[in-house]
């Protein structure tokens, strides 16, 4: 197929589903495999069965980031390309990446209290991910909102882009930020390098969770292009309406 | 006389006008910062503590609110139609405005900041360096919130939308911004990088602003 | 499988990540038969798009 057919709603919608069962399909089977591997990990010497949140909450940052990533890719679409259907993928990735993020703060944070002893701290990514899931509710409010779904589209494309840029700045000055004011207790996260009875469970389920946002991505498609031709029926509809009676 | 030194001027005298907005941003500026010691109680010393970091959010919603009519009047008017399709690029009239918008409402905060820092018993020699910080980091609370004037006039939102959008985006300019008041108030972390790093901030929204707007207006009107 | 001390936590963040994304396909799922629906009333009433009359 070439890439022009990408353009077409129809095509996008025969794809679509065509697809989505196998994905699925692929995404409950990892799913299984995955907590089965979850149960059976090992308890981490120092922070014991809790650790088991970390199968939850790190997917879940990686994907609240994948989706910010996702929708700055479409905004490229939309507003330098011109692909008709970029503005869709775009409004499709908002909601799953918020989401996600969402889930990665809640999760962060009940992970926080029996290992850290508090709910929250202003920990540089924690703050970070906080900022992220304010801009992902700003990005939602324009693509969702607009009554003019293009419009809507193109200024959150904008705003997509803006936050891609201000993301690392973000990052960097609330890292700064952190290091200015101390921890009160310092505290390790058990080390970077992960032993692998634990990085392979992460890695299933991070794949699992990156399966499950890119099948909801392809509902979420279908379903705002389904969207869309009612749009425009139902203008079709009022303009024949108003010639009638003109 | 140049395109942008006329929109500049034009800018600068709507604003000042009566309705114009202008020293609008200062009073509620003066008026926020009056609150505060109300909520908090008279501890002066914890107002001293907290006093820059007070100023700076007392400023940052002081340029948001006054945002919000930067393209509303000219929409309404047509005007900004007229810039849309005039000769001057529309990055650089955006800018344009933009600084007419510093100069008339983010510049008096800059110089009332010092007067209401002695309300907050903010110690005396470091108010020459909280107005030099507000100095730098206005023009980036400015610039950033170009694109949320931007969205909010091409989309029809009201000014809360403005609000939800840009203040994210300006979370590195508070941070620095009260980390070069802090140095310079308390003096044990030098003063010198987050000061640089605000300016190379508002440099950056200098850059930044005026191209998303621009980017907004053009298709999001159209 | 013992979770230790905190296991409420743990159950904790596990039911709200499963909450969570099942509220986010129900959604999903809701939103289709919606469309779908709304789609198939509009073409009994005989409107269609422009390419499906061609077809």
């Amino acid at each position: 197929m070439p890439v022009i057919d990408f353009a077409n709603p129809t095509r996008i919608l025969n794809v679509v589903n065509r697809v989505l069962p196998w994905l699925i399909t692929a995404t409950l089977i990892l799913f299984v495999i995955g907590l089965y591997r979850v149960m059976n990990a090992p308890d981490d010497y120092q922070q014991g069965a809790t650790v088991k949140i970390m199968f939850l909450h790190v997917p879940a940052a990686w994907l609240g980031m994948f989706g910010w990533g996702l929708m700055s890719i479409a905004a490229l679409g939309t507003l330098v390309w011109r692909h008709p259907l970029a503005d869709v993928a775009g409004k499709a990735a908002a909601p799953i990446g918020t989401v996600f993020t969402l889930i990665c703060l809640v999760t962060g944070s009940l992970w926080g209290r029996p290992t850290w002893g508090t709910y929250w701290v202003w920990d540089a990514r924690l703050t970070s991910m906080l900022v992220l899931l304010l801009l992902y509710l700003g990005v939602l409010a324009l693509y969702w909102t607009a009554e003019d779904p293009g419009r809507g589209a193109r200024a959150a494309a904008v705003l997509s882009l803006v936050g891609a840029v201000n993301l690392p700045i973000i990052k960097f000055s609330v890292d700064w930020w952190n290091t200015l004011h101390q921890p009160a207790s310092v505290f390790r996260m058990g080390g970077s390098s992960i032993d692998p009875a634990l990085l392979t469970p992460l890695l299933i389920m991070a794949l699992a969770f990156t399966l499950l946002f890119l099948t909801l991505h392809l509902a979420v498609i279908r379903n705002e292009i389904l969207r869309r031709r009612v749009r425009s029926m139902r203008l079709l509809q009022a303009q024949k309406l108003a010639e009638a009676s003109a | 006389m140049s395109a942008f030194a006329s929109l500049l001027r034009r800018d600068m005298r709507l604003s000042v006008r009566v309705g114009g907005g202008a020293l609008m941003g200062a009073l509620f500026f003066l008026v926020v910062v009056s609150m505060i010691p109300f909520a908090i109680g008279p501890d002066l010393a914890l107002l001293a503590r907290i006093g820059p970091a007070i100023l700076w959010l007392g400023a940052l919603l002081a340029s948001l609110l006054a945002l919000d009519r930067l393209f509303a009047t000219d929409y309404e008017d047509g005007s900004l139609d007229l810039l849309m399709m005039g000769g001057m690029p529309l990055e650089l009239a955006v800018a344009t405005k933009a600084i007419a918008h510093w100069i008339t409402t983010g510049l008096p905060l800059v110089i009332i900041a010092p007067l209401l820092g002695l309300m907050l018993n903010v110690d005396l020699h470091a108010l020459g360096w909280l107005a030099l910080t507000l100095a730098a980091g206005t023009p980036a609370l400015t610039f950033l919130g170009l694109i949320g004037a931007a969205l909010s006039v091409a989309l029809r939102r009201g000014g809360l939308l403005l609000a939800v959008l840009v203040l994210p985006l300006t979370v590195p300019v508070l941070i620095f911004g009260v980390a070069a008041t802090n140095a310079a108030i308390v003096g044990s972390a030098p003063f010198g990088p987050p000061f640089t790093i605000l300016c190379a901030l508002s440099l950056v929204s200098l850059v930044l602003g005026p191209i998303a707007a621009a980017a907004v207006l053009r298709h999001g009107l159209e | 499988m013992n979770l230790g001390p905190h296991a409420d936590f743990i159950i904790a963040a596990y039911a709200v990540t499963i909450f969570v994304i099942a509220t986010l396909i129900a959604w999903v799922v809701l939103d289709y038969s919606a469309q779908q629906r709304i789609l198939g009333d509009l073409e009994k009433r005989g409107i269609t798009r422009r390419s499906q009359r061609k077809s």
